[in-house]
Formats: structure tokens, C-alpha cells, sequence
């Protein structure tokens, strides 16, 4: 069972290997990590998807919270949030059987970015599902290299993953 | 904002702001600029000599008197010599800043001399880490690490600094608050949770308070005893608890787990309602967990909400500091009990009283025969009279120390819980007495494990810092030693430690401390009036005991609580039937646990 993670944290450095190491060490796999700035550049959101067999989720959910630079975590259900993918994938097609291949893309609604007597390169964005999809029916042709971003995603709705009021707490308290 | 002369400078004046007394530590060269202002600071150091040493010695001041223990050492080597104290302090929740210096700046990133990924390696055993770059910003990264370590669920933390950053200049400005948008530990329990607790407990009928090493951290053991009292349950300490309730307190069973007291493994078991009150569900004390305590209903409180429900199910979890958690849960049974009356437990203290009476701890100590060792553990007890801090090693000598030492007070016994950290009893001991001068320290250790750290005898001794070392020598590994006695067939395999080499009382001598031997039962009690006695330079005594005692009872690692061996031969426990309860319950397979 796959979950994907969104948490927010703050943008310092060392943070990628404090959660990286901790999925690591707890026995929780990470299929794919993605981060970058919020509107907030001193905040960053890292979509986390992760599997976790035989072991419940809260259990990584309230380690990362342990973590000092870790301010905010979500899981995002499937069903009630937005996900998206980016991958390049170069597809080793000449001239004779381009014209095929242009056409999955316009299918797929991909863009084509560059253009060779031997080769082109796709940008294709999605759904996981959509990219699978895409890379099944450009395997015939030969796919040289592919690069996928990894997922992010976003809750629907007005609702949202906010860091939490950056109001600074007195020495000695810890509440 | 105003200027001071370094980041050394800065460094310094910080610690000193943060309320460091002492620091223990060895200078090297990445944290030399840090070592010269030092000398005009109000701030102790003692000169340990290993790191490991430094480290331990800082987490036995932090047991003993509850504040932020404080350690120093170089980059490089010094820096990863540190990686098992902190590692300890880690696994047992000691509140540790540990500060090393680093190599500069342009350098980091090079395989520079004596460099090391500090932060890095100690990423999976620090609560938080800093590495400083900017020499403006030391202040604030000593008053977080100060605020980390000592919150929340305590741990250590690691400040790394460049040597070019403790060598700049830099201004010194002490935060007057914290920017930790990310670190707000819960302190104060959720009413409703404490309402449900208390209806738990009301309608338990054999309710045991399970209490562990949390409630010293919080230092909260007099708020623990008006709990028991209010609930009036049988109360277990695990091993990092000793001493959080008074062992003479008719409510106390004494020690849980692998060699715990049969009554205080079997109340478990029985229970129908666990009370766990800063305590983990640790593997040392629920043996197989599938079958650990069937019938109980749980109440976990934790600082640590992560904690909660890791290894066992939870009814009813409870996020906070111990002190107001015991308190105020206290008060919603005393008002529970002023509506409905106090909890008739009576018929269940009898029968936990009854395992106890009938399966007390024993041994068998004849005049001639050799020094057993629980008997020099209890000649310790009976001189001491609950008037000490013990520190222990790891192994048996720790377990029968643990069995064994009326503690009656807190904070007075410190041990290597969950690391398990062979050689941590005569730093641990020594950093106890630097923290608490006026009491005595006794550090019960094994042959094995005062090996490994014996060379802090002269820190102790240059520093004048007395303590007592009871060597338990006998001759072995002891616990593994009797791990190949019963489950590997009395093949013994490197366990034997010759007990001449080194010779224990000319070691002592050589390292400036009083060495002392007892080979014989009727020596015990002179030599241990001697040691006491002696209290201007710390003392080792070598006592010679019988190789072939096993730690009992048992319940062998990976088995049921159930499969408990109360001594040799696979014994196992009598059992009384209470008439009418009890008879539901079936003791298995005792005998062949033993192999």
C-alpha cells in the first residue's frame, strides 16, 4: 500500500538526509521523493510516497514529527487530492516511424522539446498512471533514457497544509 | 548586541548563560580556541582521558542531578569517540549537549586531518544537531541544543563547530526567545484523556503502575507516589525507573523483565490494566510480546507520542510531561474515590504479595565457599542503607545490583538501559559525583565492563572526585558466559577474563586511587567498611566471586513472560492457588527453557 506524504519543512540544510535516514532506518520505503520551495522560501514541501508493508504509517508520520525541522505532515488520500508527475523520456525514432510517436504524444498531450534525425525528447505530465501508460506505448520504439520527477500533489479544496505560526517561544518553556 | 573577542569567546559565555557548571572533555586541535577562553570562564572542566569517557561521565552528572550534562571533544577521533555516549543517551533519554569542534571551514568536505562527518554519523542517535557556520549564530544554536535536550522527551544533541568559526570574530547576543517553529513538545495531558484514564482504572480489578525511566527524567517521583497511593496498585520500576518509587513501599514489586522479580513479572501478566507511565514496552521487559500481559487493558502516558502504540496497543494514550500527567491524574482518582469510595484492590495485593513471599530472590552464600556475588551486593545495601547513588556497569553484576539495592530514594541509581553500554559505570560514576558532591557513589561493576573505561581512575584521582568501584570479578563475561551455559551446552567461547590480569589492586594504586581485595566471606564486610571510609581519592575493590552464579530469575530472550525461571536447573516458581481466582491461569513449559 502506497501513502503519499506531504511535509512541509523548513528549507535548511541537511534536512533531505535527516528524513531520508530516518525512512531508512525505521524499515519504510520511499518510492519517491520530490522538495522544493514553497511560497514561503524559507519553508519547502517534500511529497513523500511511500510503502509501508506490514507497518502502520503513524508510526514514520510521529518519528518525522520528531524531527526539530519538520513543521507540518499530511497524508493525502488518493481519492481527495491532486497528483502530478513530470518525465522526460527520449525515444530513439528517426524520420521513417516519427510520425507514430508524434502521435501518442499529442494523445498523451505531451510536448516535444527536442528534436533529432535519430532521437526525440518527450515531456510528458501526469498521473503515475499516465506516465506508465505513455512509456509502455513508447517502448516499442526504443527508449533511450528516461528521468521522471517523482510525484507532488495537493489536497482539492480550499483546505490546506499551512506551517504553523512562526511565533517564537520563550527560553525555558516548552510549550 | 555586543561584541566579544571569538566565537570561542561567544561559545563560552553561551554555556555559561545556559547554566553549565561543568563540562567534561579532552582539547585537541580543532577545539583548541575554545580551551583558552575556558580558562577565565566560572565553568569547570575535567579532564577526562577517552571521549567515551567524557561522554558518560556528563550523562551520569545529567542522571544525578537532572540537568543538561555537557561534554567536549575534538573533531576527528575525539568527535567519534563520543558516538556511544550519545548514543547511550539516546536510547535512555539523558538530557546531553555534546560540542566538537571541527576542521575549518574551506577544509570541510576534503578528508581534512582529523575530519569527520559528525553531524552525519550521529544523525540516527541525536534527538537534534547543529554544525555552526557563522560564528554570530553559536549563542543561538547553544540556547536551542540547551532547550532540545532538556524538553519534550530529553535526548542528546550534538553543536558542531568549525575551528575558523570558534577563531572569528563574532557578536554575542543571548536569545531571548526561541525560533522553533517545528519543536513544540505537548506538556500539559488532555483532560479527557486523564477523565478516561481514571475510568479505566476505576473499573480495573487487578491494575499494576508500570513505571519507567521517564518519571526520573521529569523528575516527577513524588507525584508518582501520590498516584500509587490514590490507585493503591501494585507499582513495577524497570530498570532506568529504580528508585522512582521507594523499593520498601508496600506497594513496590521491584524490577520487571528478563531478570526482573517473579512478582513484578507475573503482576504483568496478570494484569488486567497496565498503568504505563513513561515507559517504552522495551523488548528486555515484555519478552514475547504477543503474549505479554493477554489480559490488559493499557493506559500509556508518554512525553514522546511516538511511543504510543509502537509496540503495544493502546487504550488509552496520554501525550505530556510526567509531572503535570501524574498529577493531575492523581487528582481525578482521589475525586473518583471521595464520590465512590477508594478502589478494593485488597484481594489482588494479597495474591501479588503471595508470589512475592513465595519466590523471593535467593542464593546460597556458605561461610567456606566462594564470595558469592549477590552477597557482596548486599553487604554494599546493608552499609549503604539506601544513603547512595549506585552506578552500575552492564551485565549480571548490574541486574543483581538492580535486584538487590534498596533504592528508596530517586535519581540514586543510574544504569545503561537501552544501549547497554559495557563500561559506562566508572565515568557514569564519576560525572554522579562532580554533579552531587556531598552524596557517596558506589559504582557496582563487572571485571568485563570496568576494563573497558578503567583509565578514567585518574581523572578521578588528579581531580579528586571520590568514588567506590566494587569490582564483581569473576573471571568472566559473565552474562554471556552463562547465555553459553544454558543455551549453548557449557561451550564456553571467549568469555574468560584471567581475574590476575591486570591485577586490580596494583592498577588502582598505579592510577593514584586505594585498591583493595576480598577473596574470602568473611573479608566482605571489612573491606567494603574500608572503602566507604576512604573519602579523598576513589577506591577499588577487587572482590574475587564465584564464577559459575547465574543471574535469576530468567525469562530466556524471544520466550513468554510466562516461561519465567525463578533459579538453576530451570526452577520454577511456586505457586500458590488463590481460591476462586487465579486457577484460569496455566505456567508453561518451564522446564525445557532452561535447555
Amino acid at each position: 500500500m502506497t501513502h503519499i506524504l506531504s511535509v512541509l519543512v523548513e528549507n535548511k540544510p541537511g534536512v533531505l538526509a535527516r528524513i531520508s535516514g530516518l525512512f531508512a532506518r525505521r524499515g519504510f520505503n520511499i518510492d519517491s521523493l520530490a522538495v522544493g520551495e514553497t511560497e514561503d522560501p524559507s519553508v519547502s514541501r517534500m511529497t513523500i510516497v511511500c510503502s509501508a508493508e506490514g507497518k502502520p504509517l503513524e508510526q514514520i508520520t510521529k518519528q518525522l514529527h520528531k524531527l526539530i525541522n519538520v513543521l507540518r505532515i499530511a497524508e493525502l488520500p488518493h481519492h481527495d487530492c491532486v497528483e502530478r508527475e513530470l518525465a522526460l523520456i527520449k525515444v530513439a525514432v528517426g524520420a521513417g516511424r516519427r510520425a507514430e510517436v508524434l502521435e501518442i504524444v499529442e494523445i498523451f498531450r505531451a510536448t516535444v522539446l527536442d528534436v533529432d534525425p535519430d532521437a526525440l525528447v518527450i515531456e510528458a505530465t501526469g498521473s503515475p498512471e499516465k506516465i506508465v501508460a505513455l512509456e509502455d506505448l513508447l517502448r516499442p520504439y526504443g527508449i533511450g533514457e528516461m528521468a521522471r520527477t517523482g510525484r507532488i500533489a495537493l489536497s482539492r479544496g480550499s483546505r490546506g497544509l499551512k506551517p504553523p505560526s512562526l511565533s517564537p517561544v520563550a527560553l525555558g518553556s516548552a510549550s | 548586541m555586543n561584541l566579544t573577542a571569538t566565537g570561542a569567546h561567544s561559545l563560552i559565555r553561551a554555556l555559561e548563560h545556559a547554566g553549565t557548571e561543568v563540562i567534561f572533555g579532552i582539547p585537541g586541535g580543532a577545539i583548541l580556541p575554545a580551551y583558552d577562553p575556558l580558562r577565565d570562564s566560572s565553568i569547570r572542566h575535567v579532564l577526562m582521558r577517552h571521549e567515551q569517557g567524557a561522554g558518560h561521565a556528563a550523562e551520569g552528572y545529567a542522571h544525578a542531578t537532572g540537568k543538561v550534562g555537557v561534554c567536549f571533544a575534538t573533531s576527528g577521533p575525539g568527535a567519534t569517540n563520543l558516538v556511544t555516549p550519545i548514543t547511550d543517551a539516546f536510547m535512555d533519554s539523558v538530557p546531553l549537549v555534546a560540542i566538537t569542534g571541527q576542521v575549518p571551514r574551506p577544509v570541510i568536505g576534503n578528508d581534512a586531518f582529523q575530519e569527520a562527518d559528525i553531524t552525519g554519523i550521529t544523525m540516527p542517535v541525536t534527538k537534534h544537531s547543529y554544525r555552526v557556520m557563522d560564528p554570530d549564530e553559536i549563542p543561538v544554536a547553544i540556547a536551542e541544543a540547551f532547550h532540545i535536550a532538556a524538553t519534550g522527551r530529553p535526548g542528546p544533541v550534538v553543536v558542531d563547530i568549525p575551528k575558523d568559526v570558534l577563531q572569528a570574530p563574532a557578536t554575542f547576543e543571548w536569545p531571548e526567545r526561541l525560533d522553533l517553529p517545528g519543536y513544540r513538545p505537548t506538556t500539559r495531558p488532555n483532560t479527557r484523556q486523564i477523565r478516561a484514564a481514571a475510568g479505566l482504572i476505576r473499573s480495573s480489578r487487578r491494575p499494576v503502575l508500570y513505571v519507567g525511566g521517564g518519571v526520573l527524567k521529569a523528575r516527577a517521583a513524588d507525584e508518582l507516589v501520590r498516584l500509587a497511593e490514590a490507585i493503591g496498585a501494585p507499582v513495577v520500576t524497570t530498570l532506568m525507573a529504580r528508585g522512582a518509587f521507594p523499593d520498601d513501599h508496600p506497594l513496590c514489586l521491584g524490577m520487571p523483565g528478563m531478570h526482573g522479580s517473579y512478582a513484578a513479572v507475573t503482576a504483568m501478566q496478570r494484569a488486567d490494566l497496565l498503568i504505563t507511565l513513561c515507559a517504552r514496552f522495551d523488548d528486555r521487559v515484555t519478552g514475547n510480546l504477543a503474549s505479554f500481559a493477554p489480559d490488559a487493558k493499557v493506559i500509556h502516558a508518554d512525553a514522546d507520542p511516538a511511543e504510543i502504540g509502537k509496540n503495544r496497543a493502546v487504550d488509552v494514550p496520554i501525550v505530556g510531561d510526567a509531572k503535570p500527567v501524574l498529577a493531575e491524574l492523581a487528582k481525578e482518582v482521589l475525586r473518583d474515590n471521595s464520590t465512590h469510595g477508594s478502589l478494593d484492590l485488597s484481594r489482588w495485593l494479597d495474591e501479588v504479595r503471595s508470589w512475592a513471599r513465595d519466590n523471593p530472590l535467593s542464593y546460597d552464600q556458605t561461610d567456606e565457599g566462594p564470595i558469592k556475588p549477590q552477597f557482596v551486593i548486599e553487604r554494599f545495601d546493608a552499609a549503604l542503607r539506601g544513603d547512595a547513588i549506585v552506578v552500575t556497569g552492564v551485565g549480571q553484576h548490574q541486574m543483581w545490583a538492580s535486584q538487590l539495592i534498596r533504592c528508596n530514594k530517586p535519581y540514586s541509581f543510574i544504569s545503561s538501559g537501552g544501549l547497554g553500554t559495557m563500561g559506562f559505570a566508572v565515568p557514569a560514576a564519576l560525572g554522579a559525583k562532580v554533579g552531587r558532591p556531598g552524596e557517596r557513589v558506589v559504582a557496582i561493576d563487572g571485571d568485563g565492563c570496568f576494563q573497558m573505561t578503567a583509565q578514567e581512575l585518574a581523572t578521578a584521582a588528579i581531580e579528586k572526585i571520590p568514588f567506590v568501584v566494587a569490582i564483581v570479578n569473576n573471571e568472566h563475561l559473565g552474562m554471556v558466559r552463562q547465555w553459553q551455559e544454558l543455551f549453548y551446552e557449557e561451550r564456553y567461547s571467549q568469555v574468560y577474563l584471567p581475574p590476575d590480569v591486570p591485577d586490580y589492586v596494583r592498577l588502582a594504586e598505579a592510577y593514584g586511587a586505594v585498591g583493595l581485595r576480598a577473596s574470602s566471606v568473611d573479608e566482605v564486610d571489612t573491606i567494603v567498611d574500608k572503602a566507604l571510609g576512604i573519602d579523598d581519592r576513589p577506591c577499588v575493590i577487587d572482590f574475587r566471586v564465584d564464577p559459575a552464579e547465574m543471574c535469576f530469575p530468567m525469562i530466556p530472550a524471544g520466550a513468554s513472560n510466562d516461561d519465567i525461571i525463578v533459579g538453576p536447573g530451570g526452577r520454577r516458581p511456586v505457586v500458590s492457588v488463590t481460591p476462586g481466582d487465579g486457577s484460569d491461569f496455566a505456567f508453561g513449559g518451564m522446564g525445557e527453557a532452561a535447555g
